[in-house]
C-alpha cells in the first residue's frame, strides 16, 4: 500500500505561509534565534478562539489548515501531532504566576492550554473531527513518531486520510535556558555563513509543518512518503550507515536512485560530522540540500526539512538557498532526508515522485 | 452602579482578552455566555477570579456562576450586595 | 498483521501500594489512599487531600538504582516498569527487540517548578539539573537508558488519555513487527503545577472523592506509573508455562469529543465512540463486557457524561462498573497503565475491584457501581476507559482467550 502526501501547510521562519512553497529569497536572521514568520491567523481561526490561543497553537493550526486546502480535505479521520515541548509559553506563563503569587489567585485558561495535546484538540475542535486523536512528545522523535502511527493506521487499511504534524515554539524563557546550556553561536552567524561556520553551536529555530497523508492520490498530491526509521543512540558513524544500508534495502531503493539528499546540517561542528560521514560514503557524490539555515535548530525540524522535500518534488525545483553541494538535478525522484539531534535522534525519511 | 459596571467591563475585556471588543461594546443587560457575547465555562472561572483579585469576593461553589455571571448589571449587583453584606 | 496481541505481565506503583500485590491487598481490605501531602510541598497541603506513593525519592532511588535527584516522575516510572518485565519471566532484556512507550503529561515538572523558583529571581540563577529533564521524552530515556532499552522508544501525552493511547501505539509496533516486545504505560508525579492547575478549575474535592456518587465534587489527585508488557503470538508461545500471558489486549479506540477543551459533552459523544470502537476490533457486543473498570473521576462533567455514553451503548443490561480512582486518586498521564495493569489482572484473576466512597446512585443513571472486592469470577471481557483534557477519549479491552 502506497503512502501519499496529499497536501502540505508549513509556518516557519521563512516565509513559507503565504504562497504555501520556499521563498527565493531568504528571510535574513541575527543572532542565535530565528523567530517564525506568522501569517494573518484570522483567515483560518475564529477571533473568539483566537483570543485564548499562544503561538505555537495559531502556527499548528495554520499550518494544518494549509495542508488539508492543499488536500481539499475538509475532516481527516484522524489528527496526530508531535511537539518536544508542547505549549512552552502557556506553560511558562502558569508557572510564573504559581511562583510569583504563591499558589493563590490562579486562572485556568494558561493551565488548560499547556497540555501537550491542545494542539491536537484545538484543531478537531474545529474541524468538528471525532476520529483518532494522539499527541507524541519525545523530544526529537515526536514528529516521526506521528508519522510512524499515521503509517501503520492508514496501513491498516480502515481510515484513508489522517492529519499529521510537529510543531513547536520558542519562547523568550525557553531560549534563555537552552542557552544556558551552551547549545547557540556565541558568535553572530548570517544565514549564508552558519553552515559553514565549523564552531561549536548552532541557532534556535521554531516552526510547524503539517501534512494530509492518505491512502489515495488526491487533484494536488506530487509525492509519496515511502519510508520512515529512527535511530536512537547509535554507537557511532558505522551504525548510522549500516542503518541507512538497511533502510534503503528495506525500501528497493539503490543509491544511484536517489535524486537529492537532504540533511540537518545546523553549523555545529561536532554534529556536523555525522552528515559529512554520509554525505563522503553512502550518498558520496550527490547533491546534498539541507535547511536549518532556514528554520533553525529545533526537535521536531524534521518536519521543515519533509516539507521542504516535499515542495522540491512537487514543483521539480530546489531553492537556491536550499544547496549546500553538488549540481541540481534536472529531475527529483526520490529524495532521502537524515536529520539528528544532538547526535541522540537520528531519523530517516524517504520520499519519492509520483 | 454605573461606576461600578464601566469598571466590570474593562477588567472582563482585559483578563479574557476579549480581542476586538471594547468594554463600551459590552451592554450593561447583555447576556455574557453562549449566544450573548460567547463567553463559556472557563471564562466564567477566569470571571471568579477576577472577583477575588478586585473585590475580595469568593464564590466557592462555581455552579453559582452562570446565575451570577448572566450580565454586567448581575454581576455588580452581587458584588454591592456582597460588599454591603460584609 | 493480524496477530494477537499478549499481555504477559505488568506493574504498577501508587498512592495505595509499591506494587501489584499491594495494591490488591488495598482493594481487598477497602482502604483508599487519600491523605495530606507528605512529599509535595504545596499551600494547598491542609485543603486538598492527595493519594501520593509512600516512599520518598531516595528510597524510590535506591529501589531503582537511578539517582535520587532526578523527577520523581522517572521514578515512579522505573519501579514499575522493572515490576513489570520481571513479571512476565521473559529474563535478559536485551535478547529481544523491545520497544518502551511511557506516557506522561508534564515531564519532569516536578523538578523545573524548583528551577524556576530561582529563575524568576535571576535569569543566570538555577540549577540546569534540575531542568534538563524538564521534556515528556526525558522522562521516557532516563527509565529505558536504565533498563537498556533502545530499539524503540516514544512518549505520548494526550492529558487523561494518555497511557491508553501508549497501549494502542505498542500494540501497532508488535502488529508491524516492528518488536519482539513491547512495555507500555505511563507515568506522573504529583507537581504542584498540576494541583493549582485542576485547582483554577475547581473540580478538586477537598473530601474523598465519591466517583459516580450523586452527591460527587471534584477528585483527588494521585501519582503513580502503570506498565504493561505487550507481546505477539509468537512470543507469547515461548513464555513458560508458569508465567503464561494474562490475557489479551484485544481491542481499542481512540476518539476526540471535539466539544470543548476541557470538559465532556453532555452525552458523552467521545467516550461512546471510543467505547464502540473498541468493542468492535474486538469482535464482540457490549453485552459480552463483563466489568468495565471506568475513567470515573469523580467530576460532575466526567461522571454525567461517562454515565450516559454507557448508558447508550450498553442498555438495558449493563456489566458491573466501577472507578479504582476512588482508591488511588486520579493519577493523569498515568492513570490509563495503572488501570490497564488492574484490568488485565481482572481479567486473569476473575476481579471485579470495589468503588469506595459510594452512597447514593446518580440520579439520570440506570445502574450504580459495584462496591465490594471479589475475585475468582469468570471475565472474558473487560473494558477501561481513559478520557481527558483536548476531548481525547480512548478505551481497551482485554480479553480471556484466544481469538477464534
Amino acid at each position: 500500500m502506497y503512502i501519499y502526501i496529499q497536501g502540505t501547510g508549513c509556518v516557519s521562519p521563512q516565509e513559507t505561509a503565504a504562497g504555501n512553497a520556499l521563498p527565493a529569497t531568504v528571510s535574513p536572521w541575527e543572532g542565535a534565534r530565528l523567530k517564525a514568520w506568522e501569517p494573518d491567523y484570522k483567515q483560518w481561526i475564529d477571533v473568539k478562539l483566537i483570543r485564548r490561543m499562544s503561538r505555537v497553537i495559531k502556527m499548528g493550526v495554520a499550518a494544518a489548515k494549509l495542508s488539508l486546502q492543499e488536500a481539499g480535505v475538509e475532516k481527516p479521520d484522524a489528527i496526530i501531532t508531535g511537539t518536544a515541548y508542547g505549549c512552552l509559553d502557556d506553560t511558562g506563563v502558569f508557572l510564573s504566576k504559581m511562583i510569583n503569587q504563591q499558589e493563590e489567585m490562579l486562572t485556568p485558561t494558561a493551565f488548560i492550554q499547556s497540555t501537550h495535546n491542545t494542539v491536537a484538540g484545538q484543531i478537531a475542535l474545529m474541524l468538528g473531527c471525532h476520529g483518532y486523536n494522539n499527541t507524541f512528545v519525545h523530544k526529537a522523535f515526536s514528529f516521526e513518531s506521528a508519522l510512524l502511527d499515521s503509517m501503520m493506521i492508514l496501513r491498516e487499511g480502515r481510515l484513508r486520510s489522517i492529519l499529521t504534524g510537529a510543531m513547536d515554539e520558542l519562547t523568550n524563557h525557553s531560549f534563555n535556558i537552552l542557552s544556558r546550556f551552551d547549545i547557540y553561536k556565541k558568535v553572530p552567524v548570517t544565514h549564508e555563513q552558519l553552515l559553514k561556520s565549523d564552531t561549536h553551536g548552532t541557532v534556535a529555530g521554531e516552526g510547524a509543518a503539517c501534512f494530509v497523508l492518505g491512502t489515495e492520490r488526491g487533484p494536488n498530491t506530487k509525492a509519496r512518503l515511502s519510508g520512515l526509521t529512527t535511530l536512537y543512540k547509535p554507537a557511532g558513524k558505522a551504525e548510522i550507515s549500516a542503518d541507512i544500508d538497511a533502510f534503503m534495502a528495506a525500501h528497493n531503493c539503490s543509491q544511484s536512485e536517489v535524486s537529492l539528499f537532504i540533511n540537518g546540517r545546523n553549523g555545529d561542528a561536532s554534529g556536523d560530522e555525522w552528515y559529512e560521514h554520509v554525505e563522503n560514503t553512502i550518498m558520496a557524490g550527490k547533491p546534498v540540500a539541507t535547511f536549518k539555515h532556514l528554520c533553525g535548530e529545533y526537535p521536531t525540524a524534521a518536519s521543515f526539512g519533509m516539507w521542504m522535500g516535499c515542495r522540491i518534488l512537487a514543483e521539480q525545483q530546489v531553492a537556491a538557498a536550499a544547496m549546500f553541494k553538488g549540481e541540481v538535478p534536472e529531475k527529483f525522484e526520490k529524495i532521502l532526508i537524515y536529520n539528528q539531534y544532538k547526535q541522540t535522534h537520528h531519523s530517516l525519511i524517504l520520499l519519492s515522485v509520483c | 452602579m454605573e461606576k461600578l459596571m464601566a469598571a466590570l467591563k474593562a477588567q472582563i475585556v482585559e483578563q479574557l482578552n476579549l480581542q476586538e471588543v471594547k468594554p463600551e461594546d459590552i451592554g450593561d443587560d447583555q447576556p455574557l455566555f453562549k449566544d450573548g457575547l460567547g463567553l463559556d465555562s472557563i471564562d466564567a472561572l477566569e470571571i471568579i477570579v477576577l472577583l477575588q483579585q478586585h473585590y475580595g469576593i469568593r464564590i466557592a461553589n462555581p455552579e453559582q456562576g452562570p446565575e451570577i455571571f448572566h450580565s454586567v448589571r448581575t454581576i455588580a449587583e452581587f458584588i454591592t450586595a456582597h460588599q454591603t453584606a460584609k | 498483521m493480524n496477530s494477537n496481541v499478549w499481555i504477559a505481565g505488568g506493574g504498577v506503583i501508587c498512592g495505595i501500594g509499591n506494587n501489584l500485590p499491594e495494591c490488591l491487598e488495598a482493594f481487598k481490605r477497602m482502604e483508599p489512599g487519600m491523605a495530606h501531602m507528605e512529599y509535595l510541598h504545596s499551600v494547598h497541603r491542609h485543603t486538598f487531600p492527595v493519594v501520593e506513593v509512600k516512599a520518598s525519592n531516595a528510597t524510590l532511588a535506591e529501589w531503582t538504582g537511578m539517582p535520587e535527584h532526578i523527577s520523581r516522575t522517572a521514578l515512579l516510572s522505573c519501579v514499575a516498569a522493572q515490576e513489570a518485565w520481571n513479571s512476565t519471566g521473559l529474563g535478559d532484556i536485551s535478547q529481544y527487540r523491545v520497544g518502551f512507550i511511557s506516557a506522561n503529561t508534564v515531564g519532569g515538572m516536578d523538578k523545573t517548578e524548583d528551577f524556576f523558583a530561582d529563575y524568576l529571581q535571576d535569569t543566570s540563577k538555577g540549577h540546569l539539573n534540575q531542568v534538563v529533564h524538564h521534556e515528556c521524552g526525558a522522562i521516557t530515556e532516563l527509565v529505558a537508558d536504565a533498563m537498556g532499552i533502545r530499539h524503540h522508544i516514544s512518549t505520548i501525552s494526550t492529558a487523561c488519555s494518555s497511557s491508553a493511547n501508549a497501549l494502542m501505539y505498542g500494540a501497532r509496533l508488535l502488529k508491524n513487527n516492528m518488536v519482539d516486545v513491547v512495555i507500555a504505560g505511563g507515568t506522573d508525579a504529583l507537581t504542584r503545577f498540576t494541583l493549582n492547575g485542576f485547582n483554577t478549575l475547581m473540580i478538586l474535592d477537598p473530601a474523598a472523592s465519591r466517583p459516580f456518587d450523586d452527591t460527587r465534587t471534584g477528585l483527588n489527585l494521585g501519582e503513580g506509573a502503570g506498565y504493561v508488557v505487550l507481546v505477539s503470538d509468537a512470543l507469547a508461545a515461548e513464555l513458560p508455562a508458569t508465567r503464561q500471558p494474562w490475557c489479551r489486549l484485544s481491542g481499542y479506540a481512540n476518539a476526540n469529543d471535539a466539544y470543548h477543551q476541557t470538559a465532556s459533552s453532555p452525552d458523552g459523544t467521545g467516550n461512546f465512540l471510543a467505547m464502540q470502537g473498541a468493542l468492535e476490533m474486538s469482535g464482540i457486543k457490549p453485552e459480552d463486557i463483563d466489568y468495565i473498570n471506568l475513567h470515573g473521576t469523580g467530576t460532575q462533567n466526567n461522571d454525567a457524561a461517562e454515565g450516559a455514553a454507557i448508558a447508550r451503548l450498553f442498555a438495558p443490561e449493563y456489566p458491573p462498573v466501577s472507578s479504582t480512582k476512588s482508591f488511588t486518586g486520579h493519577t493523569l498521564g498515568a492513570s490509563g497503565g495503572i488501570e490497564a495493569v488492574f484490568s488485565a489482572w481482572s481479567v486473569k484473576e476473575g476481579i471485579i475491584y470495589p468503588n469506595a466512597n459510594f452512597h447514593k446512585q446518580m440520579k439520570e443513571l440506570p445502574f450504580a457501581p459495584v462496591t465490594k472486592f471479589t475475585a475468582g469470577q469468570e471475565l472474558k471481557h473487560v473494558m477501561s476507559n481513559s478520557f481527558g483534557f483536548g476531548g481525547n477519549c480512548s478505551s481497551l479491552v482485554f480479553s480471556k482467550n484466544a481469538q477464534s
